[in-house]
């Protein structure tokens, strides 16, 4: 009843094939547009803004990335944080080279380098597959992080090894650096996010994304019937560290400020994602969306309820997070494989028979 | 004959060493992708938790003991005895086996039938679950391990390469025993899969699934069987690299270290986990030997990786794996 696609008529070609074909899917996501843009920069807070909404908005771009190339097709790739540390350093090589150009221009061109950076180490995917291909790419993951901790040429021979994000504007408004607004971060973040969604949308349901589902699939039948493997897997390679090198490059320069390679583009980091894209959803927008808010969320909800309320150690909250993390990873997959995805088409399912059940 | 070439063949030595380690943490691998096709990524912290577990119950520590007392008030922390060694490890083999049991009727029963991905992403899961298990009920700072194993430089070795080449080597008499433990493991294992009848289950589970459910073999038990002879391949591990390196969180990421030595052996045979160990142990330590100082060092973080990586897109299947065939 609340969600129908019947009586919806489209008239012509290019209603036909818009974004959102259907009606209150368009209206639901112009609100959500509307609160993101509208009200909650005008809401927004410090404390908001680094302790949620920056990760929440950085990590779905991340996300978005990674779900394109392990859910949309099939590439196992556990290197999601060294792909981070080149948009990261490719970001910071950019704005102390060329510091009167917009940031927008930087963090750009950083998520293109990465995207380059994927496709050489997405090479071998052509001949590995499968469990192979996973830890093929912890290579990458490796690799690289030694490369940005090891080369003082990345990090321009500074004596701490880390990075600093200095102070760059766009438009005459200050992005990175200390004296940053909430409001500014937020929406320099938000933009990137919002183009990334609709361009990661706009490729899934297109050519290129069929061929992409047609290889995760299987891929031998998708060659037989005249699907590229090399331009599809390449492509998704390509995609993909570009969404995951904008992240980096926005995780390091507008959220953290200051980076130590190691530390913030660990292994750790990999899985992060890697679980933002699982308990989201493989192979779903919305489930990144989803994934990336709850990884975000539950770590400071844990901390409010146990050091804050309970009055516990912040040691024993910190293993107790473990545990529960853990303990959900294991629920969600017995209990809903398919991710917070696949509750939201359940829950559309049900509001289109409701009240009444057949 | 020249210096160079001695210190060489000392690192190649010290190489064969640390890849038997290496070897000891993949075989534990081999065993649960074989019978059940899981690619258990927990199987690095089940080494921490064992090794963990076996410092607690010598030292007599009472599990949860930071918890109770941050929850209730008060300061316990141990019942106030030790226990020798070899009853603490007969012991940490029964809640290795618990453990076991816990994982296949809790998580894995429920998860049969699924894709791999899906089963691999449960067993991170319980990485996870089972790393904070372990803080909450241990404490998590560095224990030292000393179960009576022989640890420093062997004088034997020492003495006898002075003699020959005018220069001692330096080889720990823990890796000599460890080479030792993890040929015997070995030798066990094989024993255990071809002459045994839980063993010969076993291989017929790893072989088919469903030909082994209607010839009467039961799933679960082999999968519990399975578990358990991982988890007490994971206490040895557990024992000779806390021994070596104390028992801390980096134990579990030797896991990942395994990682590039099962790609090399393959995933699915015992002999390939220990050449490719030997291989990847040899060519880590001879790199950060000959190139390691030109690029700037600690080249072993990523060795390997970059090997296995090169080394796949020749033979995709690992050196020891079974032909991977595909069908439409």
């Amino acid at each position: 009843m609340f969600y129908r696609e019947a009586g919806d008529f489209k008239t012509s070609y290019a209603e036909d094939s818009q974004t959102f074909p259907i009606k209150f899917d368009r209206i639901r996501y112009y609100v959500v547009l509307a609160v993101a843009f509208g009200i909650i920069p005008f809401l927004i807070n410090d404390y908001w803004a680094n302790a949620i909404l920056l990760p929440f908005l950085i990590y779905s771009i991340a996300a978005i990335g990674l779900n394109i190339l392990v859910g949309y097709c099939g590439q196992v790739s556990l290197g999601t944080g060294g792909f981070m540390a080149v948009g990261a350093y490719a970001c910071y090589k950019l704005m102390t080279a060329f510091p009167e150009i917009s940031m927008f221009i930087h963090v750009l061109l950083a998520g293109g380098i990465t995207a380059g950076v994927c496709v050489l180490f997405g090479l071998p995917s052509l001949r590995i597959k499968g469990f192979y291909l996973a830890v093929a790419t912890l290579a990458a993951q490796f690799f690289l992080v030694w490369l940005f901790n090891r080369v003082p040429w990345f990090y321009n021979y500074s004596a701490s090894g880390q990075i600093n994000a200095p102070e760059r504007d766009t438009f005459g408004i200050i992005i990175t650096g200390p004296n940053a607004s909430a409001w500014a971060t937020y929406l320099f973040c938000l933009i990137f996010l919002t183009a990334c969604a609709l361009v990661a949308r706009n490729l899934t349901r297109g050519t290129v994304g069929r061929s992409w589902m047609a290889i995760r699939d299987m891929d031998i039948a998708a060659e037989i019937i005249g699907v590229n493997p090399l331009k599809a897997k390449l492509t998704a390679f390509a995609v993909s560290g570009f969404f995951i090198g904008i992240a980096g490059a926005l995780f390091f320069a507008v959220y953290l400020g200051a980076v130590e390679v190691g530390e913030a583009f660990g292994i750790q980091k990999s899985f992060l994602v890697l679980f933002m894209v699982i308990l989201g959803g493989l192979g779903s927008i919305f489930g990144s969306f989803a994934g990336a808010a709850f990884l975000v969320l539950l770590p400071v909800v844990l901390k409010v309820v146990g050091v804050d309320i309970l009055g516990w150690p912040t040691d024993i909250v910190a293993h107790f997070q473990l545990v529960i993390v853990g303990a959900l990873i294991i629920v969600f997959l017995i209990a809903e494989p398919h991710g917070m995805a696949q509750l939201w088409r359940v829950a559309k399912e049900k509001l289109r028979l409701w009240p009444f059940p057949h | 004959m020249p210096e160079q070439l001695i210190f060489a063949m000392e690192v190649t030595l010290n190489g064969l060493m640390a890849g038997v380690l290496y070897a000891l943490v993949a075989l534990g691998f081999v065993l649960i992708y074989k019978a059940s096709g899981i690619f258990n990524y927990a199987q690095g912290v089940m080494a921490l938790f064992a090794a963990m577990t076996l410092v607690g119950i010598m030292q007599g520590q009472v599990p949860f003991s930071h918890l109770i007392n941050a929850v209730f008030g008060g300061h316990i922390t141990h019942f106030g005895w030790t226990v020798p060694s070899f009853v603490a490890i007969a012991l940490t083999v029964g809640v290795m086996v618990l453990l076991a049991w816990l994982v296949q009727v809790l998580v894995m029963k429920h998860l049969v039938g699924q894709e791999p991905i899906i089963l691999f992403m449960a067993t991170i899961g319980l990485a996870y679950f089972l790393e904070g298990v372990a803080d909450l009920m241990w404490g998590s700072e560095i224990k030292t391990l000393d179960v009576g194993l022989p640890q420093g430089i062997n004088l034997w070795i020492d003495e006898t390469t002075f003699n020959i080449f005018g220069y001692g080597f330096f080889i720990d008499n823990l890796d000599i025993v460890a080479t030792v433990i993890a040929a015997l493991l070995v030798a066990g294992l094989v024993c255990f899969a071809q002459y045994t009848k839980q063993g010969r289950a076993m291989r017929a589970v790893a072989d088919d699934h469903q030909a082994a459910l209607s010839v009467g073999i039961s799933l679960n038990f082999i999968w519990v069987l399975v578990w358990s002879v991982a988890g007490f391949v994971a206490l040895v591990a557990g024992i000779v690299w806390g021994t070596k390196s104390g028992v801390q969180f980096s134990l579990s990421l030797i896991a990942l270290k395994a990682l590039p030595v099962l790609m090399l052996g393959g995933f699915t045979s015992i002999p390939g986990a220990i050449v490719g160990g030997l291989i990847i142990g040899v060519g880590e330590k001879l790199f950060e030997f000959a190139i390691g100082p030109m690029v700037g060092g600690a080249t072993e973080n990523w060795f390997a990786y970059v090997l296995a990586l090169i080394f796949l897109v020749f033979r995709p299947q690992g050196l020891f794996g079974e032909k991977i065939i595909e069908r439409v």
